[in-house]
Order: C-alpha cells, then sequence, then structure tokens
C-alpha cells in the first residue's frame, strides 16, 4: 500500500474514533442515568406530589409545572421568534441595522442561562412584582430560548427555494401573502422541529427558572382550572419548581430518606422527555408536512 | 414604418416591428432600460409582441434575455431599477401607481425549474383564486380542469388532486405549473427557460402544450435552445451584451439573418 493510502487509512479511522467517542459518552451518559432511575419510576412517583421529610414523594406538582411552563413560554416565544425570523429572512436588508439586530441575537443566545435567570428575576420578578411565579418564570424562559428558535425559524426559512417566492409572487400575490400562505407553509416541517428541539432544551432549563419560576411547589387543586385562583394548576402568579429545578433542589438541600432514588428517578423522567423531544422532532414535523400537503 | 438595420455604436441591429398595423401588438418596451446597481445591464431593446404568437428570446449566458423577460411583468421590481416604458394593451404598466399584483395576474409567469407549491395539486391551482376572493366550489373545480386540460396534464393528475404536487414528476411539476399560471386569466405568458428541467420526452410535450395555447394567449419564452426556438416560435429575439441584436420572424432569423452577429450566433460560430 502507498503511504498516502495508509495515511488516509490512519486520519479515516481517527476521526471515526472521535465520531464514535461521542456516541459512547452520550450512551453511558444516558444509559447510566436510565439504569439508576428507571426502577424508581412509577404511576405513583409521577403522579403524587413531593415530600420535604419523609419518604415515598413524588414529582406529580413538578411535572405538570414543566410542561404547563414549556407550554406558556412557547405560547409567548413562538409568535416572536416567528416574526422576528421572518423579518430578518424575508425583508431585512443587508445593513448596518440588520447586522445590530443578528449581533445581538448572537450575543443573547451565549449569555449563560444563570445570568439571564437573575435579569429575569430583577425585572419581572421584583420591578414588575410578578413574584416568583409562572409568569415571571415564562418570560424569563422567553428570553432564554428566543435567539435560538428564531435562528431556527430562520433557517427553515431560508431552506425555501427561492422559486416558491417568485412563483407566489408570479401569480400576483403580494409578498406579504407569498411569505404567509406560502413560504411559511413550506417551511412549516423545519420550523416545528426546531420549535420541538428548542423544547427540549427550555424543559431541561433550570438556573434560569431558580430565581423566577421559585423553588416551591406548594399543593395544587387540580379540581379548580380557574386561572385566576391562586391554588388553580393554571395559576400564573404562583411559584411553580419544575423538575430541572427539583433536580438542582434536592441535591443541594434535600432531607428526605430516600433522596437518591427520587433524585436519579426525577432525572430519569426529565432526560427521557428530553429524548422524546428530540427524537421526536424530525418525525413530527415531517408528518405534519406530509398530512399539510395533501387533503387527505 | 420600414424596419431597417440600425446602428448603435458599433453594432448593427435589426428590429422588426408591426407599425403598419399596431393593433396586432399586445405588449411592447420602448426605451426600457434595466440597471443592477449602477450597472447597465439592458438597453437597446424596443421589441413589439404579436397577439397569439409564440416569440423565443434567444442568446448566449448573460445576454440579458432573462433579466428582459422578467422586467414584463415587474418580476425584477426587487432586484433592480428599470426605466423606460413598458406597454401592455397601450398602457404604460412601469409606472408608479400601476398595480403591480394585477399586471402580474394579466402578464403570467412559468419559470425554469418547476416549483410547485407545498400543496395539493387542486389548491397549487385555486390558491391565488382564493386568495382573491372566489370560493365558489363549482367554479374553481371548473377552472381545475380546464386549466389542467389546457396544460395537458388533466389526464395523469385527475385522480390525485388532492394529493401533493411536490411528488409530482418534472413534466407534469411543470404543466401543473403551467395550469397554475392560467388559472388567474393572464392574456401573456411568460416562460423562463420552461424545458430547461426536463427531459426530452417531456420537452416536446410541452412545446406540443404550447402550440395549443397559442390560440388563447401570447407568449414569449425564453430558451437557450435554438433548435426549440426554431421549432416553437413564430417570432425570435436575439439578445447579446444586454441589446436586443435582431428581432423577426423566427424563420428569417434561422435561414436569413440580417446582422453578423446573429448569423454567427445561430450557426455556432459564436465566441
Amino acid at each position: 500500500m502507498k503511504d498516502t493510502q495508509l495515511q488516509s487509512k490512519i486520519a479515516i479511522g481517527i476521526l471515526k474514533g472521535i465520531a464514535f467517542s461521542v456516541v459512547l459518552i452520550l450512551a453511558f451518559l444516558i444509559g447510566y442515568i436510565f439504569v439508576t432511575g428507571l426502577p424508581n419510576i412509577s404511576w405513583g412517583f409521577l403522579t403524587r406530589p413531593a415530600r420535604a421529610f419523609q419518604a415515598g414523594g413524588g414529582i406529580g406538582i413538578q411535572l405538570f409545572n414543566s410542561f404547563y411552563l414549556l407550554i406558556l413560554a412557547m405560547l409567548i416565544s413562538i409568535p416572536i421568534a416567528l416574526g422576528a425570523a421572518v423579518y430578518l429572512n424575508e425583508y431585512a436588508k443587508d445593513n448596518l441595522f440588520t447586522s445590530i439586530i443578528r449581533t445581538s441575537i448572537e450575543i443573547l443566545s451565549s449569555l449563560p442561562s444563570v445570568v439571564v435567570g437573575l435579569f429575569g428575576f430583577l425585572l419581572f420578578v421584583i420591578q414588575f412584582g410578578y413574584g416568583f411565579s409562572i409568569l415571571s418564570g415564562a418570560l424569563t424562559l422567553t428570553i432564554f430560548n428566543l435567539p435560538l428558535l428564531t435562528r431556527n425559524i430562520e433557517e427553515s426559512l431560508s431552506s425555501v427555494s427561492d422559486d416558491q417566492r417568485q412563483g407566489g409572487l408570479g401569480l400576483g400575490l403580494s409578498k406579504f401573502e407569498t411569505i404567509v400562505h406560502i413560504v411559511i407553509p413550506a417551511a412549516l416541517p423545519g420550523i416545528i422541529s426546531g420549535v420541538i428541539l428548542c423544547s427540549g432544551r427550555v424543559f431541561g432549563e433550570a438556573a434560569a427558572l431558580i430565581y423566577t419560576a421559585g423553588q416551591s411547589a406548594p399543593a395544587l387543586n387540580f379540581a379548580d382550572w380557574n386561572p385566576f385562583n391562586i391554588d388553580s394548576p393554571l395559576s400564573p402568579l404562583r411559584p411553580a419548581e419544575t423538575l430541572a429545578v427539583h433536580i438542582w433542589k434536592i441535591n443541594s438541600e434535600g432531607i428526605m430518606p430516600d433522596l437518591s432514588q427520587v433524585s436519579s428517578g426525577s432525572s430519569a423522567v426529565l432526560v427521557l422527555a428530553i429524548l422524546i423531544f428530540n427524537l421526536s422532532a424530525r418525525y413530527i414535523g415531517k408528518k405534519i408536512f406530509e398530512k399539510m400537503t395533501s387533503e387527505i | 414604418m420600414e424596419s431597417k438595420i440600425h446602428k448603435t455604436g458599433e453594432q448593427d441591429r435589426f428590429i422588426y416591428n408591426f407599425n403598419d398595423d399596431p393593433s396586432q401588438v399586445v405588449m411592447e418596451t420602448i426605451g426600457m432600460k434595466v440597471y443592477y446597481g449602477d450597472e447597465l445591464a439592458m438597453h437597446n431593446d424596443d421589441i413589439q409582441f404579436k397577439k397569439n404568437n409564440i416569440t423565443s428570446l434567444i442568446g448566449p449566458s448573460g445576454s440579458g434575455k432573462s433579466t428582459y423577460l422578467r422586467s414584463l411583468n415587474r418580476m425584477n421590481d426587487d432586484v433592480a431599477r428599470v426605466t423606460g416604458k413598458i406597454l401592455y394593451q397601450g398602457v404604460d404598466i412601469n409606472q408608479p401607481g400601476i398595480d403591480v399584483y394585477e399586471v402580474r395576474r394579466k402578464i403570467g409567469m412559468v419559470f425554469q425549474r418547476p416549483n410547485p407549491f407545498a400543496k395539493s395539486i387542486y389548491d397549487n391551482i385555486t390558491f391565488a383564486l382564493k386568495r382573491r376572493g372566489l370560493t365558489d366550489k363549482k367554479k374553481l373545480d371548473e377552472i381545475v380542469e380546464t386549466t389542467l386540460k389546457q396544460a395537458a396534464v388533466w389526464d395523469q393528475v385527475k385522480d390525485s388532486l388532492h394529493k401533493s404536487a411536490l411528488y409530482l414528476s418534472g413534466g407534469q411539476a411543470q404543466r401543473v405549473c403551467i395550469a397554475r399560471a392560467l388559472a388567474v386569466k393572464p392574456e401573456v405568458l411568460l416562460l423562463d427557460e420552461p424545458a430547461s428541467a426536463l427531459d426530452p420526452v417531456s420537452t416536446v410535450q410541452l412545446e406540443q402544450t404550447l402550440r395549443e395555447l397559442k390560440k388563447d394567449y401570447t407568449i414569449i419564452i425564453v430558451t437557450h435552445n435554438m433548435q426549440q426556438a426554431a421549432r416553437l416560435s413564430d417570432y425570435t429575439v436575439f439578445f447579446n451584451m444586454g441589446e436586443a441584436i435582431e428581432y423577426n420572424e423566427t424563420r428569417k432569423v434561422f435561414t436569413r439573418p440580417k446582422v453578423q452577429l446573429t448569423e454567427d450566433y445561430v450557426s455556432g460560430n459564436f465566441g
């Protein structure tokens, strides 16, 4: 074998090894979390409220809080991100103003989440007087989430071929009509995948919530769905410890006797949820696209 | 007025006109210039298009034929500055106050690559009509059928009207795009190298379709395929370096060109 061939074989081997080690690390991490955590998961564990001093507590409220916060945060951030992405990708000219926006988004996306959390604490919790609440948490998560979501949506939009836009304009549609009815639908699979991937990130976020949504999970009355009552699950003004915050909290100051079981069980649930988000993202995007493009 | 060879600068040009019978002219450009930034990309291009005829625009890459075509229904608005007059039915459509969306419905366009929308075939065709407030299901059904028949693709797709248009073959997709353009009832149809992404069989079928369509529409087609221009069109414009060099009946352009440059191009001695 020639030297160059050997060289390239070795190089490819090394690169393969590096790539494979990434998979190995992930497999080890997830494997460890599941092996220690999954045996602790039961229906009771998923639905019972947490207990501070006795064994047998669950994560029911935390789990509900996580999803509720996620949905609220997404409801706020998707329209904003979509608007920003449409502007940047479809309308913005290549000028100073646009590059300032882009740079701002980049900086915002690289801010540590704990800094975003403290900012949320000062602005929403203190200044606006929302207190430790779902609302403060959702707004903070929006700030945390916006840059990445905007970037994701923008990428989906820019992957739509220009031919589609031309086609719309060529039929006498306005630019806005073309974007809303042709470009966004064509980008929808990508947009949905992006939203779901961001959901995974938001779902697992702890640092941004510790000082905004709070670290307590008061008992909820699941019979009361009036959002204006403070013990209703839907109340946006109640404090709401999420699953990720719960894991952080019990590991730093938990004193229940079954601490390690609760902790590993919660971690497994969290990782499982994020895995589902990630793995389903592409599939759901594709399915929705198929559904949308044909009427049957 | 007699058409004759013009001298503009160094370049001979021959531009046919219908000044003896202006009623035949459905579109024409007068003193139109196209600028990309400060750069003049198109000038010396006064062309009159004859009603219910097919006119080919030919020329080497970068000659400006596509730029010219896209100016005709103001598709260049976003990328270029177009000055001068573009007359459609005697009205200058290149002036402020003209409803550019209406212009594009009257002067439809089919693009180089088939670009069906991510919608069903039915919705592809009816979409623009629905946006203009036409909701009568019966009427829409009728338009879908007529236009698909005009585009000669009805038989292939009539059973899958509500399936996604994205899974059509290139030739079928391009016909659906033609049907889509016809649905908004244009009078002029601009085609920008519509066959360049198609195989030879689909190309021949497409040409046949266009011949049928010229009964009802005035067709202007950009093609880089000289045989296609010769087979298909009644009139041909030869563009070079952002100028219309020769405009005449297709037969004459290809057999007895008046300008040396045209002769070189159509006989393949160009360069």
